[in-house]
């Protein structure tokens, strides 16, 4: 990908498609170094998760659930830097916007479930403990 | 029943002959005509040797235009069939009354109401505004074709075979009887044990992955493939229209699909999703698919909305009145879809805090698409209005929309809606925004484009006379509804006891047989058009006074579109290149460098309605066979290296050449 | 406005179409597309997660996952995923060297991992099935064996698809659509780790959580 394509696509604009289009995604592959301190990082981001919870550390379910639910965030946001190779320039900035957006939706459809059926459970079911 | 040897079962499943339901005379007397018309259509096809021209220009084709005419024949053929369902609906209710049966048992009545909401929906709706989108996007955006033009292929033909498995059920067995979302735990195994519900499941299935596909399609081909110079906020408003809905559709199906296969996981293996015993919850099932539900109001009427900006701002012969603030609208629009479903069971009991908290983003969403009507108002204002047959529908759809759109607010109250909730207000309100909004749309945009996509125009007469039966049959049909919502009857009610609201119902009756003559004079317009092809012929290729590059290009435009890919300077690119002296290029022309035909979609996607269909009916080897044969073209496909071909400059300048000869003598 | 306003105080005649050759560019749109779908997958393990945190507590007197869940398993078999992770990417920096030989070995130590996260999940699965806790016992494992089993059937037809390409890289070698395919099946493969990232915390490790 010529430099000069980099920066239209770069500012939103659409592509041309005059440009070499033999690869135009160099440089998105990553590095060894990359890879390597994606995997790293990854193994720490499991094995600390799998600790807490194999070895009761921090003794408070609640609060270790949330701490591996940083965790996890912490390791999917690692993964696709380094794995996924996610950053706000590759076509144009189309990925990163179309993946906020699927996280957005994600998070609506996860929390509103959620929440919708909580208070359906509670306003609905006698004893909540029936089950 | 008889009972049948193993050997049978291993065979054809849970079919039997008892399935063939020969006992009802009105569907032997459907079957009886569509097997006739049926033979005649294959009968004149063979007699004028045209299998090898539909096979090699049409079925096989990725030319985007094809396909999208594909899918608005389609999107016809089938609200014959949904129509057809309404009417057998609304003749029912008008006679059963005290004690009269009426002619439909329930379990005949209860399959057409399902059978009408799904067929509208998916085969009706969503093909003809995929269609247009198909059709319209890469032209309005100097494009030569989609991005992934063998996947619009197999789009299509994944659709029909949707359809096709939905027309299968009139004749094979049986449909739903559920109504058109399938409520859980009446479509359970334990209180749908037939065939019906898996005709339901496995044609939107497959449907639902034709669609997915094509929304990625058409994402890709506006992001990718504009033409050099038209920036985001150069593009026409049907191809942003566009954008917003192909994401909601790439957000949504995959939750549709997700769902129904839950609810498939349920009756065929024998999960507790949504039953009601052993933990599962089957509103769950009501909130995940209202997840997917009300996004899909918004992936039918966006892209009309769309169209009613190019009818109004080629019609007013001016620039469509804040542009930007249209965009944003719809972005926003985009978005709220997302937080709203939950008025759809406002009566479920969650609350008045998670109420609330839909109810008003509700009403919020009202806000967006208010300014859409004021800005289509203010195109008006002052333009110079030429009513044409485009323009009539759009001021029908901006009267009749509000209507809907005020009743929509009165349900987004959530005590209002506790009164009104499964009445036929509700009925009355969506028939009311979605004939009012989408299906005036896509007539307009039929009328709009069909001289870009054939060459000539509708015939004008005919046109008018379908608009007025549709508009009048439209209000006579629903008004009456709206009362008896008011006065708290329920829908899908077959019978009733009540012989004062016997006149209502006669009056929505009437109504439905003025939107049947609409509809014929619709068919009618289209073949009268054809013979007098010639005295409505456009030769210029922009027969309104256009504004957007499809009215650049010759009508019907040559498999490439464009000879020389346009450059953009101006939103309303072509009226900006007519008014700053735009000279035709004339020579020059290069080779071509186009997709392939392919017959692997047709492949594929008839592979996978055979397994559809073996998956309804138990024919297990069948299923596994067909399965591993979809497995097998698609891998197939991929050894498949070489896709496309040039056009050869010949060919391109005798194209051109023709347009410049049609030109001279226009 | 202010375009047009541009072009008219440049005061030249613009041009209207692309007179120089125009570059076919098959495929360019591949990666985005690619991409767009997986964001439609996402869309399919957020339902089946939602699911999941909705009924996944629902055990209808039958066995929570506190009773049935091995975490060394999981553990084993997360590795087994991670690994897969990495080799993929040795895969892609071979490709990028254009070392055919090193990128169809690589492919295989993938292969390798994935058909051994597949093999200890089938055997979670059978050990589940046989001690009663099948799908049919409670929504909660009803909603478990699907979003853990749907994983698993990406997983699977991530490995057709690998072996399917391998084979045409042995065919036609690392020719650009080739290339190509290689880039969307990376970012498959990775996608499915993220996916399995989700599962172990959601549903194993706070499934264990009391």
């Amino acid at each position: 990908m010529s430099a000069s394509q980099n920066q239209v696509e770069a500012h939103g604009g659409p592509n041309t498609g005059n440009h070499d289009g033999h690869d135009s995604h160099g440089a998105a592959h990553g590095s060894m170094r990359g890879y390597v301190t994606g995997f790293l990082l990854s193994v720490i981001l499991t094995a600390i998760p799998f600790w807490l919870v194999m070895n009761d550390v921090l003794g408070n379910s609640t609060l270790t659930a949330i701490v591996i639910m940083l965790f996890a965030a912490v390791q999917i946001v690692v993964h696709m830097i380094y794995f996924l190779h996610m950053n706000g320039r590759s076509e144009g900035g189309w990925t990163m916007l179309a993946l906020i957006f699927t996280i957005i939706i994600v998070a609506i459809a996860l929390a509103g479930s959620l929440w919708v059926m909580y208070h359906l459970n509670t306003n609905m079911m006698p004893d909540p403990h029936r089950m | 029943m008889t009972s049948y040897p193993d050997w049978w079962k291993l065979l054809f499943g849970r079919f039997t002959l008892e399935s063939i339901p020969y006992h009802e005379p009105i569907l032997i007397g459907t079957f009886a005509v569509v097997a006739l018309g049926g033979l005649a259509l294959v009968a004149l096809i063979t007699r004028y040797k045209l299998w090898g021209y539909l096979w090699h220009d049409w079925f096989t084709s990725v030319d985007h235009k094809k396909i999208g005419i594909m899918y608005m024949i389609l999107g016809v053929v089938m609200l014959l069939r949904g129509f057809a369902d309404a009417l057998m609906m609304r003749g029912q209710q008008a006679i059963a009354f005290a004690g009269n049966e009426g002619y439909l048992p329930p379990h005949h009545y209860d399959q057409i109401f399902t059978a009408h909401g799904v067929i509208m929906i998916f085969f009706v709706a969503m093909p003809f505004v995929t269609g247009l989108m198909n059709y319209v996007v890469p032209l309005q955006i100097g494009a030569r074709d989609v991005a992934f033009p063998f996947l619009n292929n197999f789009s299509f033909w994944m659709t029909v075979g949707g359809a096709v498995l939905i027309m299968a059920s009139l004749f094979i067995g049986e449909f739903a009887k559920v109504g058109w979302l399938a409520y859980p735990p009446l479509s359970g195994a334990a209180y749908s044990p037939g065939v019906g519900m898996d005709y339901y499941l496995w044609g939107l299935q497959i449907a639902g992955i034709g669609t997915t596909l094509s929304g990625v399609n058409l994402i890709a081909t506006i992001v990718k493939m504009r033409a050099p110079g038209m920036d985001m906020m150069k593009m026409p408003v049907f191809t942003w229209t566009s954008l917003c809905t192909n994401v909601l559709i790439v957000a949504t199906f995959p939750i549709l699909a997700a769902t129904l296969a839950l609810l498939t996981l349920d009756r065929y293996v024998g999960t507790n999703f949504f039953t009601n015993d052993l933990g599962g919850n089957p509103m769950m099932y009501v909130n995940l698919i209202w997840i997917w539900g009300h996004p899909e109001v918004y992936i039918l009427i966006l892209p009309i909305f769309g169209v009613y900006s190019e009818v109004a701002s080629t019609f007013c012969g001016k620039r469509l009145f804040g542009y930007a603030s249209m965009v944003y609208a719809t972005v926003v629009i985009t978005i709220l879809s997302y937080l709203v479903w939950l008025h759809h069971f406002f009566t479920m009991g969650s609350g008045a805090s998670v109420n609330s908290f839909f109810g008003i983003t509700t009403m919020i969403i009202s806000i967006p698409t208010g300014a859409k009507i004021f800005n289509w108002l203010f195109t008006m204002y002052r333009g110079r209005i030429r009513f044409e047959l485009p323009m009539m529908w759009l001021l029908a759809f901006m009267l009749t929309f509000v209507i809907g759109g005020m009743t929509g607010v009165m349900l987004a109250v959530p005590p209002a809606d506790f009164v009104l909730h499964n009445s036929l207000f509700l009925i009355a309100h969506f028939h009311n925004v979605i004939i009012g909004g989408v299906v005036f749309g896509v007539f307009a945009g039929i009328a709009y484009w069909f001289p870009k996509a054939f060459g000539f125009k509708l015939d004008r007469f005919w046109g008018v006379l379908s608009f007025w039966f549709w508009v009048i049959g439209f209000y006579v049909a629903f008004m009456p509804l709206y009362i008896l919502g008011l006065m708290g009857v329920t829908r899908r009610l077959s019978r009733f006891e009540d012989p004062s609201l016997q006149i209502w119902f006669v009056i929505a009756a009437i109504g439905a047989v003025l939107i049947a003559l609409g509809i014929a004079c619709f068919l009618i317009q289209i073949g009268v058009s054809i013979l007098r092809r010639e005295q409505l012929r456009d030769t210029t290729g922009d027969p309104w006074d256009g504004r957007t590059l499809e009215w650049a290009t010759s009508s019907p435009p040559p498999a490439y579109n464009f000879a020389f890919t346009p450059i953009v300077h101006d939103l309303d690119a072509w009226a900006d290149m007519k008014k700053r002296g735009y000279q035709r290029p004339l020579t020059g022309f290069r080779p071509i460098h186009m997709p392939k035909n392919t017959g692997a979609g047709v492949i594929i996607a008839g592979l996978a309605t055979i397994c559809g269909f073996a998956l309804i009916w138990y024919i297990w080897w069948l299923a596994a066979l067909s399965f591993i044969g979809v497995l097998a073209a698609v891998i197939i496909h991929t050894f498949n290296y070489d896709r496309d071909f040039h056009i050869p400059a010949d060919e391109v300048v005798q194209a051109e050449d023709a347009r410049t000869q049609l030109l001279g003598r226009a | 406005m202010m375009a047009k306003a541009t072009a008219q105080a440049a005061g030249t005649a613009p041009a209207f179409y692309v007179t120089e050759e125009e570059h076919a560019h098959p495929g360019g749109s591949t990666m985005l597309g690619f991409w767009l779908y997986l964001m439609s997958d996402c869309l399919v393990f957020a339902v089946l997660f939602a699911t999941y945190g909705v009924l996944g507590r629902n055990y209808a007197a039958g066995p929570s996952g506190a009773d049935l869940f091995d975490l060394k398993l999981v553990a084993v078999n997360t590795a087994m995923l991670l690994f897969s992770s990495i080799t993929y990417g040795f895969a892609m920096l071979a490709m990028d060297k254009g070392r055919q030989a090193a990128v169809q070995g690589w492919l295989v130590v993938t292969a390798l991992f994935g058909l051994a996260f597949l093999g200890i999940e089938l055997y979670e699965f059978a050990h589940l099935i046989h001690e009663g806790a099948t799908p049919m016992r409670s929504a909660f494992l009803s909603s478990f064996f699907t979003l853990v089993g749907t994983h698993g059937l990406h997983v699977t037809f991530g490995l057709i698809w690998l072996a399917v390409l391998m084979t045409q890289v042995s065919k036609h070698g690392l020719i650009e659509a080739n290339r190509r395919r290689l880039m969307c099946l990376s970012m498959f493969w990775h996608f499915l780790d993220v996916v399995w990232i989700g599962v172990f915390t959601f549903v194993y490790l706070m499934g264990v959580l009391k």
